[in-house]
């Protein structure tokens, strides 16, 4: 298993039954492939869908279909479209039970940063603030660290914030942790991490009580 | 009553240098290409624009970008222009990013007579800068004010002459909400049915917010990111 199916894979081990769940672009997109087998659960797309299905067969693409990341998606039975003042209004009024985006940066407290670095490319927040202040629970799931081994988990973020104290679980293909009012506490190893590790790739000092459990 | 107009261009004829404009579509799904178009060509300047995204490079808004005819714009997305980022970075476009929720919110405000509201979108974070920030149970919510515009151009499925309007799937988006929120609404339309047609209990927008419909003349729609099962061709 790579990176991003430890991550997805073990994301998806927080889905329930009937929930409505929003996954934003790059790994958390990829959950959706590891729903258990017989549990039904609702994708939102912020742009307007609920019940959205796996990308189109060559041919049947739609150009009036598509993902909050502008990607063909199909349609499931079940499917219902609305407009983008309805979508915000059910993320907005808590209906949505999950969120789980990726990140630049997440801090102890919870905060987000993930839409923006000074300096670089322009390209705007999309719906990731409405979704983190308003979503019932917040996953972030991402790499633990940058590609060149620097820490994203931080004891304050310091890139500008997509909310403040809005992150519930962080999922790395290292670790699991939980925010807490104490800290960051580390529920989960990853298949191959040890604690020295995670600790050593995380830039603020995480709670563990050892033994530690596995992911999987 | 007959709002249909003969063409895209007689229809945003009196589009006026300096007025403000609400343009529908997420990316490029649900964009009113035609009224687009025949904006470019009426060689308008000074426009202020409200759109969730602004076009990729030579699509959509996008040429209203590369016609130099838009001097600011709101919206909550604009990773996908090159060009927009050199405008803004040189200091000859005014650009307002704001959370796509609130975006939308303060569209329907501005459409339902709500001068302004509250949302937890944002609290915490730069977009709240300035603005007024109150607790209601014990969390931070910052106060947003409705926008109007002097035209909306929307993009539907189905229309008849009275302006009711249907949608087709993710192609609604901001649509709907843009239309009630104009002085003047166009909406550019797949296919214009006779009163009665289109099922009374299933119209989205109601033809009091629709003051001129357009025949869509049948572009190619564009798609941005065509991806396949099995793969991406």
């Amino acid at each position: 298993m790579d990176a991003r199916e430890i991550i997805a894979r073990r994301a998806a081990r927080e889905l329930r039954d009937g929930f409505y769940v929003n996954l934003g672009i790059g790994i958390p997109t990829a959950v959706a492939n590891y729903v258990p087998e017989g549990m039904e659960v609702i994708l939102q797309s912020e742009n307007g869908m609920l019940g959205v299905g796996p990308y189109p067969l060559a041919g049947s693409e739609d150009a009036d279909l598509v993902n909050a990341g502008k990607e063909t998606v199909t349609e499931l039975p079940g499917t219902a479209y609305f407009s983008s003042a309805d979508s915000f209004a059910m993320i907005r009024g808590g209906h949505v039970n999950l969120s789980i985006l990726g990140a630049l940066q997440v801090d102890r407290e919870g905060n987000l940063a993930n839409w923006m670095v000074p300096g670089k490319m322009l390209k705007g927040m999309g719906g990731a603030m409405d979704l983190v202040a308003s979503a019932r629970r917040v996953i972030v799931a991402m790499e633990h660290a940058t590609k060149s081994g620097a820490p994203k988990i931080l004891e304050a973020c310091t890139l500008p914030l997509t909310g403040s104290g809005v992150v519930d679980t962080i999922i790395t293909e290292l670790a699991v942790m939980r925010v807490t009012p104490q800290g960051l506490v580390l529920e989960e190893l990853g298949p191959e991490a040890t604690v020295e590790q995670v600790q050593r790739l995380t830039g603020c000092s995480l709670i563990v009580t050892e033994p530690v459990r596995r992911m999987f | 009553m007959n709002k249909i107009f003969p063409s895209a261009e007689a229809a945003v004829a009196d589009i006026p240098d300096g007025a403000t404009l609400m343009i529908g579509g997420f990316g490029l799904c649900g964009i009113p290409e035609d009224l687009i178009a025949a904006t470019v060509a009426l060689g308008v300047r000074n426009l202020h624009t409200i759109s969730n995204n602004m076009g990729i490079d030579h699509v959509g808004m996008g040429l209203m970008l590369e016609a130099g005819m838009v001097a600011s714009h709101i919206g909550s997305y604009v990773g996908e222009n090159k060009l927009l980022e050199e405008m803004v970075l040189g200091g000859r476009l005014d650009l307002t990013l704001v959370p796509q929720g609130t975006l939308a919110e303060r569209i329907r405000a501005g459409g339902a007579g709500i001068p302004a509201f509250f949302t937890p979108a944002g609290a915490g974070t730069i977009v709240a800068e300035g603005k007024e920030v109150r607790e209601f149970r014990g969390r931070p919510y910052v106060l947003e004010a409705g926008l109007t515009a002097d035209f909306a151009l929307v993009k539907a499925w189905r229309g008849d002459r009275m302006g009711n309007l249907v949608y087709r799937k993710t192609a609604r988006n901001f649509n709907p909400v843009m239309a009630t929120a104009a002085r003047c609404t166009i909406a550019e339309v797949e296919e214009i049915v006779e009163p009665g047609m289109l099922d009374p209990d299933a119209i989205i927008t109601p033809g009091i917010y629709v003051h001129r419909v357009v025949q869509w003349t049948g572009y190619e729609k564009h798609i941005e990111r065509r991806t396949l099962r099995g793969g991406t061709k």
